[in-house]
């Protein structure tokens, strides 16, 4: 089933994907049906009672690596995000003024459904409970060398549109076997330029839930985002850039000034 | 979620509820000890935003309850720190001394999320003060291991004073409220900071504030 959270008559609902509508699931409004242009989208994560917990991944795509003068890391390299740099769907990113390069990142989003420690790889797909499209947008023109990439790149306001969908995880698995068989794919004012496929990550969903849950304790509606392939370019203010992944879904954002 | 913060009323144990932000490089001797290697590879050049990084809710640990030590590691470092609560409005409207534990680590190129965002790895004082109680920029923290003051640090001696630092990061991200900053950590003068191991009781203490207290065990994997 694919999950959203959205606004609609002055409140914010569940709801779930439809025939091509939105299905509102919770008392008042269980059974109304709505269009998907009828709401204003949020991230697709209900709330948690203290801080999420945001790790995303740098250079997981060993195309990506290259393009950016990198040698594949051995080891995860991963930054941590705060929730209030979270959109939703169809929203709006603002690009400052004067900035060069401003590019998105397509990623896949893995939500932990159940608290993780001392996860092992064999066992690690029982502990995701969804899988969502995030745009991991970055500046280039603000990257320093400390704790890179640093925060003014990778932790402003509207920089990480997520959604439409929280897609069940064993819809997935049914599916596709695994996440590590989606494809990916960008385009800015509906032109491609990003194209690729999980099965490239260099460290796979399962490894990284092992890894991050050896020395940290996920909790249901932490986020994994796992890092985006080859293909970025800058984008420019009035640009539409709309993220997919095959099977979760396709995350619309609009640069604004 | 009420996000009701900074429990400020005196019978309630402060606990973050938002994201805990924390600055590095923000005392003018650790600045100063690191600043003939700054332009050398990989940094390329001194800092110019404030560098930051998260202590996720995994790590929060409340006064009086023990920190494990990985079992990899032998000791650990302390990193004292005065921190601010934010309320509405991106203000800051209390203060809180935290322990940001930290695997020791010399390069700050990338993230230190392995060393800094374990289990357990940030102490958490249990009252939070009022701001309009705290002169922010002059307060003086003492750090303690079993009794013995192994570091005092002094908010008149960091690079971005509170205002300035809030001011710059401000200009790229927006503070929530219930979020938390932490306005830095002193090293010693020989750039390391305080280490404790297994068996340590460290004591983080200033004026007014409610002492926080962890004690250091062993056992984690």
């Amino acid at each position: 089933m694919k999950h959203a959270r959205i606004a609609w008559a002055g409140a914010i609902h569940e709801a779930v994907e439809s025939d091509g509508e939105l299905l509102l699931t919770r008392s008042p409004w269980a059974g109304k049906r709505l269009k998907f242009d009828e709401v204003v989208w949020l991230p697709p994560l209900a709330p948690v009672p203290q801080a999420r917990t945001i790790l995303a991944l740098g250079l997981n795509y060993a195309d990506h690596a290259k393009e950016l003068a990198f040698k594949a890391p051995e080891e995860p390299l991963v930054f941590v995000k705060g929730e209030a740099s979270l959109i939703g769907h169809k929203a709006i990113t603002r690009r400052p003024q004067g900035v060069t390069y401003m590019h998105y990142e397509c990623e896949l989003a893995v939500v932990i459904g159940r608290k993780a420690k001392n996860v092992k790889k064999e066992n690690a797909y029982d502990y995701v409970g969804g899988y969502t499209v995030a745009n991991d947008y970055a500046i280039r023109d603000y990257l320093e060398n400390w704790y890179r990439p640093n925060f003014r790149v990778k932790n402003r306001d509207t920089c990480t549109p997520i959604g439409p969908w929280l897609v069940d995880a064993k819809d997935i698995h049914d599916k596709y076997g695994s996440p590590m068989n989606l494809s990916l794919q960008t385009t800015v004012n509906g032109q491609v330029t990003q194209s690729g496929h999980t099965r490239d990550m260099i460290f796979d969903v399962p490894t990284l839930i092992e890894y991050f849950s050896a020395f940290m304790t996920l909790q249901p509606g932490d986020l994994i985002l796992t890092g985006t392939p080859d293909g970025v370019v800058n984008c420019n203010v009035g640009d539409v850039i709309v993220t997919r992944i095959e099977g979760v879904g396709e995350l619309i954002n609009t640069l604004g000034e | 979620m009420s996000k009701m913060n900074p429990n400020l009323d005196s019978d309630t144990r402060f606990w973050p509820q938002g994201t805990v932000y924390g600055a590095l490089l923000n005392f003018q001797q650790e600045w100063n000890l690191r600043a003939p290697q700054m332009n050398e590879a990989p940094h390329k050049g001194a800092p110019k935003a404030p560098v930051l990084f998260i202590k996720t809710a995994n790590t929060f640990t409340a006064s009086g309850d023990s920190i494990a030590i990985p079992s990899a590691v032998a000791d650990v470092d302390i990193g004292a720190n005065l921190a601010w609560v934010f309320g509405p409005d991106a203000k800051p409207v209390a203060c809180v001394l935290v322990n940001d534990v930290s695997i020791p680590h010399e390069s700050y190129y990338r993230p230190p999320v392995k060393f800094k965002c374990v289990d357990g790895f940030l102490g958490v004082g249990a009252k939070a003060l009022a701001i309009a109680q705290v002169k922010t920029d002059a307060v003086v923290i003492t750090v303690k291991v079993n009794g013995q003051v192994v570091q005092r640090v002094n908010y008149a001696d960091t690079v971005r004073k509170s205002q300035t630092l809030l001011s710059d990061i401000s200009e790229f991200m927006t503070f929530q409220e219930g979020d938390v900053l932490l306005l830095g950590s002193d090293c010693l003068p020989d750039g390391k900071r305080p280490r404790a191991k297994v068996g340590d009781v460290v004591e983080i203490s200033a004026e007014g504030f409610d002492t926080l207290v962890n004690t250091f065990v062993g056992g984690a994997a």
